[in-house]
C-alpha cells in the first residue's frame, strides 16, 4: 500500500510539473514577427516547484489527512445547528431585508460617485443573475447565451433611442419585452432537448447575436458600437447641466439647486434598486405560484412531471421567457448608465460570471444569489491588484463548489407550507 | 372505459408487444402480469404516451389516444405510477402533490403575482386536497420534509397519493408493492381497493407478487413474450394450463 | 474552369481545416461515448498544446538547432506530453468527484475548469496573439499562369497525411489492444464493465489522455496553419470540434471525422462565397439545426430513453 501510495504521490507531482512547468516557466515574447523565449522570474520557478512538493505530500499521506480531517469536529457551528424555527426565521429575514433596502436607500447619499456608479452595476448584476436563477436555478435548464437577453434589452434602447428618440421609460419595457420575445422564439424549438445539448445550443445562439451585432455595421455600428445613449429623466427633468430635448426642464434648476453631475449617478441607482426589487419580488412570488413548482417539478424529474399532466415545453418555455424578460429589464438599465454599447459587453464570459453568480450564490436561493452578485462584483474592485486574477479565480471557484457545495453558499430553503388539520 | 386494441409495439428489430388486447371497465381492477421482460411496462408506457405504439388502437372513453402526448393523456383522466419511484425528490411532500394540481389551478401569471382573491381561493383548495390525502396515506407528519427522504413505503404511498390528486378516473400502478414488507403490502392491498370503492376509480396494475393480485383483481390479463396468453377472473387463470406451464417454465 | 478552381480551392481549404476539427471532435465524441458528458474544456487543452509546440520550437530555435523533422517531431512529442496530463489531471480534478451527480453539476463544473485554463495560459503567457512560424512552406500549383490558381500548400498535405496517421492509429489501439477493448465495453455499459473487473476509472482516465493527445497534434497543426496563436482560440475551435462531434453523432468516432470534415468544408464554402465574417454563424446554425432535427446525428445511434 505503501509503495503504491509513494509511485500514485510521484506521478501526480510529475504531472504537476508537466503542466505547469512549459506554461509557467517559459515566456513567449513576439517582436515584430519574431518570436523570442524568455525564463520566467525565479519566483514563479520556485512556485512551480513548490506546487509540486506539495502535491506529492499531499497524495502522499492524502488517506491519514482525510482520516483526520473527518475526525475533527465540525469547524463550521452552523453545520450542526438546528433549523431555526419557522416563526422565527421568517421574521429575521423580513428584518434583514428591511436592513438591507434601507442600506441601500441610504447608501448613495453617503457613498463617493464611484461607489454609488459600482453599486449601480451591482444592482444590474443582481437583476441578471435573479433571471438566470430562475432559467438554471429552479427548471434546471443551462442557459450559456444568457447575455444575448441582455444585448437585447441594450440594443433596443440604443437603438430606439438613436432612430427615433424614444426616452428611457418607453424603451424599458420595450427591451424587456422583446428580450421575452427573443426569449419564446428562441427557446420554442430548442427546449425540447436534453440539458447539455441545450447549453452547446444557447451558447451557440449567444455567440451569433453577437456576431450579428458586430458585422450588421449600417443598423449596429458593429464593433464601434453605439453611443449617446440617453439618461433617464424624471417626468421630463433631465440630470445633465442643460436640457438636450425641448420641452424638458433640468432637476437643478426645477429645484433651485447647483448643477452636481453626482445627481444623474443617484438618480440612476436609485432606478436600479427599485428595478432589482421589483425582480426580486417578482420572481419570488413566482417561485411560490404554482409555475414556479412545476419548474422545479420539471428539474427534478421530467417523466414523472409528464405523466401528472404538465406541459413540458410550456413550462420550460415560461421560464426561459421571464429569465429573458429580466435580462432585458437589466440591459436597458445598463445601456442607459453606460451611455455607449458594443458587443464587446456581450461576450460569453459575461454568461459565464452571471452562471458563476447563480451557482455561487446556490442554485434556487434568490439571498444567496444577491449576496453572490455583490462579492463577485465588488471584490475584484477592492482588490484591485488581483483584478487580473479574477477570471482564474471565477473558474477555480465554480469547480471547486460544484465538487464540494454544488448546492451553493446559501442554498435554496424549502417554504414551509402550514396545512389545516383534516377533521 | 379503457379498451387496448391489437397493441403492437417495435424497437427496431425487437417486437417487444405483439397484438396484446384488453380492456377495463368502470369500477374494475384489471391487473397485468407475466414473466419479467414480457412487456408489460412497454403496453403501460404506450398506455400513457411515452411510448406511440407502432400498431393497434387505444381508446379511453371511446376516443383514441393512442400517440397522444403523454401530458395530455393524463389530463384525461389516466394517470400513472412508475416501477421506480418517481417523486421530485428535492421538493416537500406537500409541494409534490400541489404540483400534480397544477392543470386544476388555471391562474394565469398576473392573478397570482397580484395575490388575487380568487387566486388565494383555487391555491386554499388545492392545499386543502393536498391535506386530505396526505391524512389518507398517512403522511400528514411529513407535510413538510424534502420527498426524497421519505422511506421506501413512504414514497410509494406519496406516489399514489399525488396520483390522486389529480382527481383521475383510471390508475396505473406500476409494481406498486415492489420492495415493500408483507405488512405494507396488505396496507396497500387496502388502499388499493378502497380507491376502487371510495373514490370510484378503475385501477390497472402490474404485479408480481400473486397473493395480492389474486386478492384485489377482478380480471386478469396475462402477457409472454410480448404476446397475450391468457385472460379472464383470478380462478380461472389460476386453473389455466398455458399460464401455469409459463411459470413454471420460467422457474 | 475558373470558377471549377476557386471551387477546388476552398474545397481543399475546407477539408484541411475539417481534418483538424475532427481531431479534436475525437476528444469530444469518447469521453461523450463514455461518461456522457461534455468535456467543455477539451478546447483549451488543445489551445495549450498549441502554446507547448510554439514553447517547444522557440525553445529549439534559440539551442541552434534548424532540422525541420527533429524540429516538428520535439514539438508534437512535448505538446502530446503536455496536453495529455492536462486530460488527465482536469479529469482527475473537476470531473471525477462529479461523477454520476445531476448532469448540470458536471457541465459547470467542465465551464469553471475552461475558463480557469483559459486565464491561467493569458496570465502565463499573455493576452496577445504571437506568431506560430510557418515551418512548412510552398506548395503544389494548378491552373493558368495569369488566372486564378488552386494551390494545395506542403503544410495542407502535412495536415492531411497527419490527420490519417492519427485516425489509422486509433482506429487500430480502439479495435486491437486491450484498453481500447475495454474502452468499448466501458462505453456499452459502464457499470457492467466494472462488475467484470475492468478498472473503469483507468480507462476513463485514458480517454482523456488520448483525447488531449490528439488535441495537441490538432494544436501544432493549426497553430502552423494559422500563423498565430492566442489563449482564447480554443474555445472557439472547441465549440466547433464539438459540433462536428454532433453533427457526426456524438459517441461515433467515424462520426466525428465525417462530421469535422463536412463542417470544414461547410465553412470555407461560406467564407469563399458569402464573407468570412459569417462562417461561425453558419457552423453555428448548423450544429442548432442539427440538434434539433437529428440530435443523434449522422452516424450515432437513437437512444431510448427508459423509463
Amino acid at each position: 500500500m505503501a509503495a503504491h501510495n509513494l509511485k500514485h504521490a510521484l506521478f501526480c507531482a510529475i504531472v504537476t510539473l508537466i503542466i505547469s512547468y512549459p506554461i509557467l516557466g517559459f515566456n513567449l515574447a513576439s517582436e515584430g514577427t519574431t518570436v523570442t523565449l524568455e525564463g520566467a522570474k525565479t519566483s514563479t520557478v520556485v512556485g512551480v516547484l513548490l506546487a509540486a512538493v506539495i502535491v506529492f505530500l499531499f497524495q502522499l499521506f492524502r488517506d491519514t489527512l482525510m482520516g483526520s480531517l473527518r475526525q475533527l469536529p465540525a469547524v463550521n457551528p452552523l453545520t450542526n445547528r438546528k433549523p431555526m424555527e419557522q416563526s422565527k426565521r421568517l421574521k429575521l429575514d423580513s428584518v434583514l431585508l428591511t436592513l438591507m433596502i434601507i442600506g441601500a436607500l441610504i447608501w448613495p447619499f453617503i457613498a463617493s460617485r464611484g461607489a454609488v456608479d459600482l453599486s449601480t452595476l451591482v444592482l444590474i448584476y443582481i437583476m441578471l443573475a435573479l433571471g438566470l436563477n430562475v432559467v438554471v436555478g429552479l427548471a434546471g435548464l443551462l442557459d450559456l447565451g444568457y447575455v444575448a437577453f441582455y444585448a437585447v434589452g441594450a440594443y433596443t434602447f440604443a437603438l430606439l433611442s438613436q432612430y427615433y428618440g424614444v426616452s428611457f421609460w418607453f424603451a424599458l419595457p420595450i427591451g424587456a419585452l422583446l428580450a421575452a420575445l427573443f426569449g419564446l422564439v428562441l427557446g420554442f424549438p430548442v427546449l425540447r432537448l436534453r440539458g447539455d445539448y441545450l447549453a452547446i445550443v444557447t451558447l451557440g445562439f449567444g455567440e451569433i447575436i453577437r456576431i450579428l451585432l458586430n458585422n450588421m455595421t449600417n443598423l449596429t455600428g458593429g464593433p464601434n458600437g453605439i453611443g449617446g445613449i440617453p439618461d433617464p429623466t424624471l417626468f421630463g427633468m433631465e440630470f445633465g447641466r442643460r436640457v438636450k430635448e425641448e420641452g424638458n426642464t433640468s432637476f437643478h434648476e426645477t429645484f433651485g439647486i447647483a448643477y452636481s453631475g453626482e445627481h444623474k449617478v443617484i438618480f440612476l441607482y436609485l432606478i436600479a434598486l427599485v428595478l432589482a426589487v421589483i425582480t426580486a419580488i417578482a420572481i419570488r412570488r413566482l417561485m411560490r405560484m404554482p409555475v414556479g413548482r412545476a419548474w422545479e417539478a420539471l428539474r427534478e424529474d421530467e417523466i414523472a412531471a409528464k405523466s401528472l399532466g404538465l406541459n413540458r415545453t410550456a413550462v420550460k418555455l415560461s421560464a426561459f421567457t421571464i429569465g429573458a424578460f429580466f435580462a432585458g429589464f437589466a440591459g436597458t438599465v445598463f445601456a442607459s448608465k453606460q451611455g455607449f454599447i458594443s458587443p464587446e459587453s456581450f461576450v460569453f464570459l459575461e454568461s459565464a460570471i452571471i452562471l458563476a453568480i447563480v451557482v455561487l450564490g446556490g442554485m434556487g436561493s434568490q439571498m444567496g444569489v444577491i449576496l453572490a452578485a455583490i462579492a463577485v462584483t465588488i471584490l475584484p474592485e477592492l482588490a484591485r491588484e488581483f483584478s487580473e486574477y479574477r477570471m482564474l479565480i471565477f473558474g477555480a471557484a465554480m469547480v471547486l463548489m460544484m465538487v464540494w457545495r454544488p448546492q451553493g453558499l446559501l442554498p435554496m430553503r424549502r417554504i414551509h407550507i402550514e396545512l389545516k388539520k383534516q377533521e | 372505459m379503457l379498451e387496448v386494441q391489437n397493441l403492437s409495439m417495435r424497437f427496431g428489430g425487437l417486437l417487444a408487444v405483439d397484438q396484446v388486447s384488453l380492456d377495463v371497465r368502470e369500477h374494475e381492477i384489471v391487473a397485468i402480469i407475466g414473466p419479467n421482460g414480457a412487456g408489460k411496462t412497454t403496453v403501460f408506457n404506450c398506455m400513457s404516451g411515452f411510448y406511440k405504439p407502432t400498431g393497434g388502437k387505444i381508446l379511453f372513453k371511446g376516443g383514441e389516444i393512442q400517440g397522444k402526448p403523454d401530458y395530455k393523456i393524463s389530463r384525461l383522466g389516466l394517470v400513472r405510477t412508475f416501477q421506480h419511484v418517481r417523486l421530485f425528490s428535492r421538493m416537500t411532500v406537500v409541494e409534490n402533490l400541489l404540483v400534480a394540481q397544477h392543470r386544476h389551478l388555471n391562474t394565469n401569471l398576473l392573478s397570482g403575482i397580484l395575490n388575487t382573491p380568487n387566486y388565494r381561493e383555487k391555491e386554499q383548495k388545492s392545499l386543502d386536497r393536498a391535506a386530505y390525502w396526505l391524512d389518507r396515506v398517512g403522511l400528514t407528519d411529513m407535510a413538510n420534509r424534502e420527498a426524497g427522504n421519505l422511506a421506501y413505503g413512504q414514497q410509494r404511498r406519496l406516489e399514489i397519493a399525488r396520483c390522486m390528486v389529480t382527481e383521475p378516473e383510471l390508475l396505473m400502478l406500476d409494481e406498486p408493492a415492489a420492495g415493500l414488507n408483507p405488512a405494507e403490502t396488505k396496507d396497500l392491498n387496502q388502499l388499493i381497493i378502497s380507491l376502487k370503492e371510495d373514490y370510484n376509480v378503475s385501477v390497472v396494475l402490474i404485479e408480481h407478487d400473486m397473493s395480492l393480485v389474486m386478492d384485489i383483481s377482478d380480471r386478469i390479463n396475462v402477457i409472454n413474450q410480448g404476446r397475450p396468453l391468457a385472460s379472464g377472473t383470478p380462478d380461472e387463470i389460476r386453473r389455466n394450463d398455458d399460464v401455469i406451464k409459463a411459470y413454471l417454465g420460467e422457474a | 474552369m475558373q470558377d471549377l478552381l476557386y471551387f477546388i480551392q476552398q474545397l481543399i481549404n475546407g477539408l484541411t481545416i475539417g481534418s483538424t476539427y475532427a481531431l479534436i471532435a475525437i476528444g469530444y465524441t469518447m469521453v461523450y461515448g463514455i461518461i456522457g458528458m461534455i468535456n467543455f474544456a477539451h478546447g483549451e487543452i488543445y489551445m495549450i498544446g498549441a502554446y507547448t509546440a510554439l514553447i517547444a520550437i522557440t525553445g529549439l530555435a534559440a539551442l541552434g538547432i534548424a532540422w525541420l523533422p527533429l524540429i516538428l517531431i520535439v514539438a508534437l512529442v512535448c505538446a502530446m506530453i503536455v496536453s495529455s496530463s492536462m486530460g488527465w489531471a482536469v479529469e482527475r480534478v473537476a470531473y471525477r468527484p462529479v461523477r454520476g451527480k445531476h448532469r448540470l453539476i458536471p457541465l459547470i463544473s467542465a465551464i469553471g475548469m475552461s475558463i480557469f485554463l483559459q486565464n491561467y495560459v493569458h496570465l502565463a503567457q499573455g493576452s496577445r496573439n504571437i506568431g506560430f512560424p510557418a515551418l512548412i512552406e510552398g506548395g503544389f500549383r494548378f491552373g493558368a499562369e495569369d488566372s486564378f490558381q488552386t494551390s494545395i500548400s506542403y503544410m495542407q498535405v502535412t495536415i492531411f497525411v497527419t490527420t490519417l496517421v492519427c485516425m489509422t492509429i486509433l482506429s487500430l489501439f480502439i479495435s486491437r489492444s486491450r484498453i481500447g477493448r475495454a474502452c468499448r465495453a466501458v462505453s456499452q455499459d459502464l457499470g457492467m464493465a466494472n462488475l467484470l473487473g475492468i478498472d473503469t476509472n483507468r480507462i476513463i482516465s485514458a480517454t482523456f489522455v488520448i483525447g488531449a493527445a490528439l488535441a495537441a497534434v490538432a494544436g501544432l497543426l493549426l497553430g502552423m496553419y494559422y500563423g498565430s496563436i492566442d489563449p482564447l482560440f480554443g474555445f472557439i475551435a472547441g465549440l466547433k470540434a464539438f459540433t462536428a462531434a454532433v453533427l457526426g453523432g456524438i459517441g461515433s468516432i467515424p462520426g466525428a471525422m465525417l462530421g469535422g470534415l463536412i463542417l470544414g468544408v461547410a465553412e470555407s464554402m461560406t467564407s469563399g462565397y458569402l464573407s468570412g465574417e459569417y462562417k461561425d454563424v453558419v457552423s453555428f446554425g448548423l450544429l442548432i439545426l442539427i440538434l434539433l432535427f437529428k440530435p443523434t446525428g449522422l452516424l450515432g445511434k437513437p437512444e431510448v430513453e427508459k423509463i
